[in-house]
C-alpha cells in the first residue's frame, strides 16, 4: 500500500475506532478525558508512521489500543508529573513508582458505557456551546481538527485552541467521568441533545455552494444521534431527536431550487423527499412513542409534526388537525409565540380561517414577533380567506416591508395587489 | 411483497463522465412520480459508476482483499435500483416494462423478491 | 455519503439453503454493530434468482421477459445494505469486518449512491418542465 492509501485507511479506522479508543483510555486514566485524547492521538501518529511498512493490522482497533496503552505506561514511568496527576485524583494512596493505572479493568464490558460517559463529559455545561460541539465532534465524531474547522468556517487553530481550553476547563472543574443519575441526568441529557441538534442545524442551514463539509454535518449529527440511541435505548427523547433530524433531512433535496432559492414545505416536490430517511425517521418515532406511551417531549413532538408531513403523499392529504394538536402539546412544553403562530396556521388548515385567526391574534402583540414577517404574512392570508380584503392588503404590505428576501417581497406585494382587486 | 429492481449497467453508464441527459432525467422523474403516487416506492437510487466503487474479496481465514474499481465486466454491474411494493412478480414485471430510457440497445432490469 | 453494499450470491443462496446457525448469529451481531455505529440505513436479503425475472429492452420491440433462475452466480445479488459513511474507505473498513465463519470464498461490492450534486443536467429548465408536469398531473388527479 502506498503511504497515501494507508493514510486514508488510517483515517477510516480512526473514524470507526476513536470513540471507543478514547473512552477506554479515559477509563484507564481515571477519567482524565484530555489525557485519554492525547494518548489516542499518539497512537494515531504511530499508525500513520508504521502501517505503510508493516501493513494495516488485521484488528486495527486492538492495535491502536495496545499502542496507546504502551505509550501510557512509558509516559507514566518517565513523567513524574503524570504520577502526580494521578495522585491528585486521590484514588490510590499507594501511587508511586511501579503502581500503574488500571489498564485492564474489565475493558470490554464497560466500553459502551464508557463511550456514553465520554459523550456526557464532552457535552458538560461547564463548557460553552462552541467548546462542547468541537470536543464532541473530535472525540465522538471521529473528525479531525481541520474537518471541524472547515465545517464551521473557522481556522483550524481556532478549533485546536477551543479543544485545548475545553480540556483544561473540564480538568479544572474536576468533571467526573460518569453519567449522572436522577434530575441531573435529565438536564445533562438535554445538553447532549442540544449539541447534536446544533451540529445538525449547522449543516442543514448550509446552502448550495457552501463547502461540501457542511451538509456532511447533518450526517455526522444523525450518526451521533443514532449512536446515542443505541447507548440509551430507553430514552424516548433521544429517538425523538433522531426522528426529527432524519425527517427534516429527508426534505433536503426538495427544499432549494438550483439557483439556491428556498421552496416552502407545502410547495416541495414530495417525490424528491428521501424515502430511506423517512422510513428510518418514522421507525425511530414509532419506537419513541412506544417507549413514552404517547407522552411527547420537545424533540419527539417536533418529530411527530414532521412525520405528519412525511406521511402525506400530497400537501392536500396532510393531517392538519393532528399537527394542530401536536403544536398545542409542544406549546405547553415550550411556550413560545412562534409555536402559537404555527399552531394558528395548522388550526386554520384544519378548522377554517376564523379559528386560525383567533389563535394568531392572541399572540399578535407579542414583542418576540415584532420583527417576524411571517406574522403579518399569515394574518394577511387568513384575513383574505375571511373576505376582509382591506385588512388583508394592509398586512401583506406590512409583511413585504419586513422581509429581507426580494423574491418574497415581490410575492407579498403581488398578493396585496391581488386582494385589493 | 417487496422487490429489488436492479438496473443493469451498460457501457454508457460506466463510461467516464457519464451523465444522464436532461430529457432522461425528466422521463425518469415522471416515471418515479407515478410510482410514488401509487405508493410503491420504498427506495429509488442511482449508483455512480464502478470507478467510485470497490470489491472486498473474502476467502477462508485470509485478510479480506480490496480491489478498487472500475470493473471491466459491465454485465456484472448495477447502475441503479428501486425497492418497490407490489402484489406479485408479474405485477412488477408489467410495471417495469414501462420504464423509460432503456432503449435503444439492450437494457436489462432484474426483478428479485425480497426475503421477508 | 451513502453506499450500496452488494453481497453476491453463491451456490448455497441460489439453492435456497439458509445460512448456518453460526453465520446467522455472527451476521446478527455484525448488523447490530452497524446499527449501533449509526451507519446502517437499510439491509435486505433476496430470495434465489429462481423466483425472479429479467426484463430485456432492445429498441422498438416490446420488452422481453426472461424468468429466473440465472446461472451466472458471480453477477447475482444475494443481498444488500445501504450504509452511511464519511467516504468509501470507511465503508470498506466496515465491510472488511463482515463475518465469514464458513471461510467460503465470497465477494462484496461497494458502490456509491448518487446524490443530487452528481447530476449536472438537473437544469432550471428541467425543473420548470417538472413544475409544469406536476401542475398537469395535479390537474388530472
Amino acid at each position: 500500500m502506498t503511504v497515501a492509501d494507508t493514510r486514508s485507511t488510517v483515517e477510516a479506522v480512526w473514524r470507526i475506532e476513536s470513540p471507543r479508543l478514547i473512552a477506554g483510555l479515559a477509563r484507564m486514566a481515571r477519567g482524565d478525558v484530555g489525557l485519554a485524547e492525547e494518548l489516542a492521538q499518539d497512537a494515531l501518529v504511530a499508525a500513520l508512521e508504521q502501517w505503510p511498512d508493516s501493513g494495516v493490522p488485521r484488528n486495527p482497533g486492538a492495535w491502536l489500543m495496545t499502542t496507546a496503552k504502551r505509550r501510557a505506561i512509558d509516559q507514566f514511568r518517565r513523567n513524574e508529573r503524570y504520577a502526580e496527576k494521578l495522585e491528585e485524583v486521590g484514588r490510590d494512596q499507594r501511587l508511586g513508582e511501579g503502581v500503574l493505572p488500571d489498564f485492564d479493568a474489565g475493558l470490554d464490558d464497560h466500553i459502551e458505557d464508557d463511550v456514553l460517559r465520554l459523550l456526557f463529559v464532552a457535552c458538560h455545561p461547564v463548557l460553552n456551546t462552541q467548546a462542547r460541539v468541537a470536543l464532541t465532534l473530535r472525540m465522538l465524531g471521529g473528525l479531525t481538527t481541520d474537518e471541524i474547522a472547515r465545517a464551521f468556517l473557522v481556522r483550524e487553530s481556532t478549533i485546536a485552541q477551543r479543544i485545548v481550553r475545553a480540556k483544561k476547563a473540564l480538568a479544572a472543574a474536576k468533571v467526573p467521568f460518569e453519567v449522572p443519575e436522577g434530575d441531573e441526568r435529565v438536564a445533562r441529557l438535554s445538553s447532549v441533545l442540544e449539541v447534536i441538534y446544533l451540529v445538525f442545524n449547522e449543516g442543514y442551514s448550509a446552502t448550495r455552494g457552501d463547502d461540501w463539509m457542511r451538509p456532511a454535518l447533518c450526517e455526522d449529527a444523525m450518526r451521533l444521534g443514532r449512536v446515542l440511541a443505541g447507548l440509551m435505548p430507553g430514552e424516548s427523547e433521544v429517538l425523538g431527536l433522531v426522528a426529527l433530524m432524519e425527517l427534516q433531512a429527508s426534505r433536503a433535496k426538495a427544499r432549494t431550487r438550483p439557483n439556491g432559492e428556498p421552496v416552502l414545505l407545502l410547495d416541495q416536490d414530495r417525490a424528491r423527499w428521501d424515502r430511506l430517511l423517512i422510513q428510518h425517521g418514522l421507525a425511530a418515532l414509532a419506537l419513541s412513542e412506544q417507549i413514552a406511551e404517547g407522552a411527547y417531549g420537545p424533540y419527539s413532538a417536533q418529530a411527530a409534526i414532521a412525520a405528519c408531513h412525511a406521511r402525506a403523499r400530497t400537501a392536500e392529504e396532510t393531517d392538519w388537525a393532528r399537527i394542530a394538536a401536536l403544536y398545542e402539546g409542544l406549546g405547553k412544553l415550550q411556550p413560545s409565540p412562534v409555536i402559537e403562530l404555527n399552531r394558528g396556521v395548522a388550526v386554520a388548515m384544519a378548522y377554517g380561517p376564523a379559528a386560525g385567526l383567533a389563535v394568531v391574534d392572541a399572540v399578535a402583540d407579542e414583542p418576540a414577533l415584532k420583527d417576524y414577517h411571517l406574522l403579518p404574512s399569515v394574518r394577511g392570508d387568513l384575513l383574505e380567506k375571511l373576505g376582509r380584503s382591506a385588512e388583508a392588503e394592509q398586512e401583506f404590505r406590512r409583511a413585504a416591508e419586513m422581509t429581507e428576501n426580494a423574491r418574497e417581497r415581490a410575492l407579498l406585494l403581488n398578493r396585496a395587489s391581488a386582494v385589493a382587486g | 411483497m417487496r422487490f429489488l429492481v436492479i438496473v443493469k449497467a451498460s457501457p454508457a453508464s460506466e463510461a467516464a463522465g457519464f451523465q444522464p441527459s436532461a430529457e432522461e432525467l425528466t422521463e425518469m422523474t415522471k416515471f418515479n412520480e407515478r410510482l410514488f403516487a401509487e405508493g410503491r416506492i420504498e427506495l429509488a437510487e442511482g449508483l455512480t459508476s464502478s470507478a467510485d466503487g470497490s470489491r472486498v474479496l473474502f476467502e477462508g481465514d485470509a485478510e479480506p482483499k480490496v480491489i478498487d474499481g472500475p470493473f471491466a465486466e459491465t454485465k456484472e454491474l448495477i447502475a441503479g435500483f428501486w425497492v418497490l411494493k407490489g402484489e406479485s412478480l408479474e405485477e412488477i414485471v408489467e410495471l417495469m416494462k414501462q420504464v423509460p430510457n432503456l432503449g435503444p440497445g439492450e437494457g436489462v432490469l432484474e426483478i428479485r423478491p425480497i426475503d421477508e | 455519503m451513502r453506499f450500496m453494499v452488494i453481497v453476491k450470491s453463491n451456490e448455497d443462496s441460489e439453492a435456497g439453503q439458509g445460512p448456518s446457525a453460526e453465520l446467522l448469529e455472527q451476521m446478527g451481531k455484525f448488523n447490530e454493530e452497524l446499527v449501533k455505529a449509526g451507519v446502517l440505513l437499510a439491509g435486505e436479503g433476496l430470495t434465489p434468482s429462481s423466483e425472479g425475472a429479467r426484463v430485456v429492452f432492445s429498441g422498438a420491440e416490446e420488452p422481453r421477459v426472461v424468468d429466473g433462475p440465472f446461472t451466472e452466480s458471480k453477477e447475482l445479488v444475494g443481498g444488500f445494505w445501504i450504509l452511511q459513511c464519511r467516504d468509501r474507505e470507511e465503508c470498506i473498513e466496515w465491510i472488511k469486518r463482515m463475518p465469514n465463519p464458513g471461510g467460503e470464498a465470497g465477494e462484496v461490492e461497494i458502490r456509491r449512491v448518487a446524490e443530487a450534486a452528481d447530476f449536472e443536467n438537473m437544469t432550471p429548465e428541467v425543473e420548470a418542465m417538472e413544475g409544469k408536469l406536476r401542475a398537469q398531473s395535479a390537474g388530472q388527479a
